[in-house]
């Protein structure tokens, strides 16, 4: 089998490749590096992985706050690991951005510079230890909600990244939520703390899905190719539906009035979300981000001697730095 | 949907296989089925004041690189530096439940109820005087050639004790150096292939090794000198005279440090013990301060 030919291809020839690219997924079948893709799809998706990407390596820090103060030895280990697998995320995500053509340092600076996203969620503080165990109960619950899916993306290395990234997001889960369970066995002060922490929670966790389905610009294209599978509106309510009998068995009281069972439905009615806050976090005036963008990118700059030591030893001794 | 639904519950249940998760992540006593009885003719305080030096070393050292999390050079480092410090505090959990087992608990108790065990007792209400770690381990990090340059210096000086350990009398203390060793000696390569790059890199990356490395060597003179209890445990055939690992652990920083076109700073006079004794500098405090803190916050919770 004779290799690709590098020349652009012709009109006819990007016709016949378009043909086979909407054929594959319309098979339910992966798109491969290789594979030609329409531009749209490879921006698309460069956007999606490195912005989730993002919210790994930020998605450290408001945890990562308590790592120095965890109460126990055994916590201090649990949390360690967590936060060092959302570092091992971050790899796999840009990695697989760059089977696209992105480039890990060139995001970063993105990042850095406010030219991409990460999920609003991580512009909220950690107040307690309590926040530890809500974060790994409902936001790596949301994120499960959000990224099981995508094992089923059309695009080859981004769904084997996540099916990895799945498994250990429902390790954490778990870990959240046995943390919360026990501090709802201790004193009365720990179970404010739980309290506290699912009301400034819950809220922000709704909004992880993103914007409702009829303000959301950019998810029918992307459930067309496969890049998506589920709408806004469809994968909160399976959390809305997940998470409520899980704060039953925990004693905590969700922090919506409006919150009942639909019996005809089947499913939970929850209240009204505040949109406006949002996009208030979302474009960078939550309580958190200038705080979160500075540390990231004092990690960059005061270490940038560091890369540069590794990259001077390598061309010197001739291979790679290990 | 129907797919997503069993991914979903597949992944919600699928909890069986936990090997592959860190050390010390799990829902287990870290010594449950080990058998904790004293050799003869040891004295369970010594044994236990010995474990609290080797232990008090691994957490505090842990603590130090838990520091460099969300600020390291690149992502694999965040990873690896996590790495090393999951290690050293599942290494200082079994070392403290050691202690703990065989009775030496300090103070502790007069603050820590008995719901808490007693790694933690240990590990959250000791006052700093009660620590028994070195000087080495407790200075703050600098910058990340000093911060190699110390876990160059702490593993190598660590593994050369755990390599002699492993034929302890005491069956706990063998055990735990048996699985450190391969631990450590991941930590000291580690370390030694970053200085190696750090030494021969940049004109700046040089002169921050060097810089490191003068700054870590004065911290090496009270580390091969025994205290009473450790001569006691060496003649008991529990514990090692760090004086007989001096020779080796000199040899091999020498190597690294000379492939790392580093100056070899002059080796300090020797010094009595300090830090074995409980005699610490203000950072050993201010450290604990800070991993103490909330768990004296609360001394009735569970967590």
């Amino acid at each position: 089998m004779s290799a690709p030919p590098l020349d652009r291809p012709t009109v006819a020839d990007e016709q016949a490749l378009q043909d086979l690219f909407d054929a594959t997924i319309a098979a339910d079948h992966r798109i491969e590096p290789r594979d030609w893709m329409p531009e749209g799809y490879r921006k698309t998706l460069v956007r999606q992985i490195a912005q989730h990407a993002h919210s790994e390596i930020i998605g450290m820090q408001p945890e990562g706050d308590w790592l120095l103060a965890a109460p126990s030895l055994r916590r201090k280990a649990i949390l360690l690991a967590k936060v060092q697998d959302e570092a091992g995320h971050g790899m796999y995500l840009y990695s697989a951005a760059e089977t696209l053509g992105a480039d890990r340092a060139d995001l970063t600076d993105k990042l850095i510079e406010g030219r991409q996203k990460y999920s609003s969620i991580f512009n909220y503080p950690t107040l307690t230890y309590a926040d530890v165990g809500v974060i790994g109960w409902l936001v790596d619950g949301a994120a499960i909600c959000n990224q099981v899916p995508l094992c089923r993306s059309s695009y080859g290395p981004y769904a084997r990244a996540m099916i990895r990234i799945c498994k250990e997001e429902s390790f954490h889960q778990r870990q959240g939520y046995e943390l919360l369970l026990t501090m709802m066995r201790g004193t009365p002060e720990q179970r404010a703390m739980v309290q506290d922490a699912v009301d400034r929670w819950w809220w922000p966790s709704l909004m992880m899905f993103g914007p409702p389905d009829d303000d959301s610009p950019n998810s029918a294209q992307s459930m067309a190719w496969g890049i998506k599978r589920h709408s806004n509106d469809e994968l909160r309510q399976r959390y809305v539906d997940m998470s409520v009998p899980q704060a039953e068995v925990l004693g905590v009281t969700l922090p919506d009035p409006d919150l009942s069972y639909d019996a005809e439905t089947g499913h939970y009615r929850f209240g009204a979300i505040d949109w406006d806050e949002f996009k208030r976090v979302i474009s960078g005036n939550g309580p958190a981000n200038a705080e979160r963008i500075a540390r990231r990118r004092a990690a960059r700059d005061d270490n940038a001697w560091v890369t540069e030591a590794a990259t001077a030893y390598a061309t010197k001794h001739g291979r790679a730095a290990a | 949907m129907g797919h997503e639904e069993t991914v979903y519950e597949a992944l919600d249940h699928a909890h069986g296989g936990e090997g592959h998760w860190a050390f010390g992540t799990g829902f287990d006593d870290p010594l449950a089925g080990v058998d904790t009885t004293v050799p003869d003719g040891v004295d369970p305080a010594d044994l236990g004041e010995y474990c609290l030096m080797l232990g008090d070393d691994a957490l505090v050292l842990a603590q130090r690189l838990t520091q460099w999390i969300t600020a390291a050079p690149e992502l694999e480092e965040e990873v690896a530096i996590a790495n090393v410090a999951l290690d050293l505090l599942g290494q200082a959990r079994l070392l403290l439940a050691r202690a703990g087992s065989v009775g030496v608990l300090g103070r502790s108790r007069e603050k820590a109820t008995e719901s808490i065990p007693d790694e933690d007792a240990l590990a959250y209400f000791r006052d700093a005087d009660e620590f028994r770690s070195t000087a080495l381990v407790a200075a703050p990090n600098g910058d990340f050639a000093q911060t190699i340059v110390r876990l160059l210096v702490a593993s190598t000086v660590r593994l050369a004790v755990f390599a002699r350990l492993r034929e302890s009398r005491d069956p706990v203390l063998a055990a735990i150096a048996a699985k450190g060793v391969n631990e450590l000696t991941y930590h000291r390569d580690h370390a030694a292939r970053w200085l190696l790059r750090l030494g021969d890199g940049t004109d700046e990356s040089h002169r921050r090794a060097q810089a490191g490395a003068d700054a870590i060597w004065r911290l090496l003179d009270d580390l091969f000198v025994p205290t009473d209890v450790e001569r006691r445990l060496t003649e008991a055939g529990v514990a090692v005279d760090p004086a007989g690992t001096r020779d080796e652990v000199r040899s091999v920083l020498v190597q690294v440090l000379e492939r790392a076109t580093l100056r070899v700073p002059g080796w300090p006079a020797e010094a009595p013990p300090r830090g074995r004794l409980g005699q610490h500098g203000p950072e050993l405090a201010e450290l604990l301060g800070v991993l103490q803190g909330l768990a004296r916050q609360h001394p009735a919770a569970t967590w």
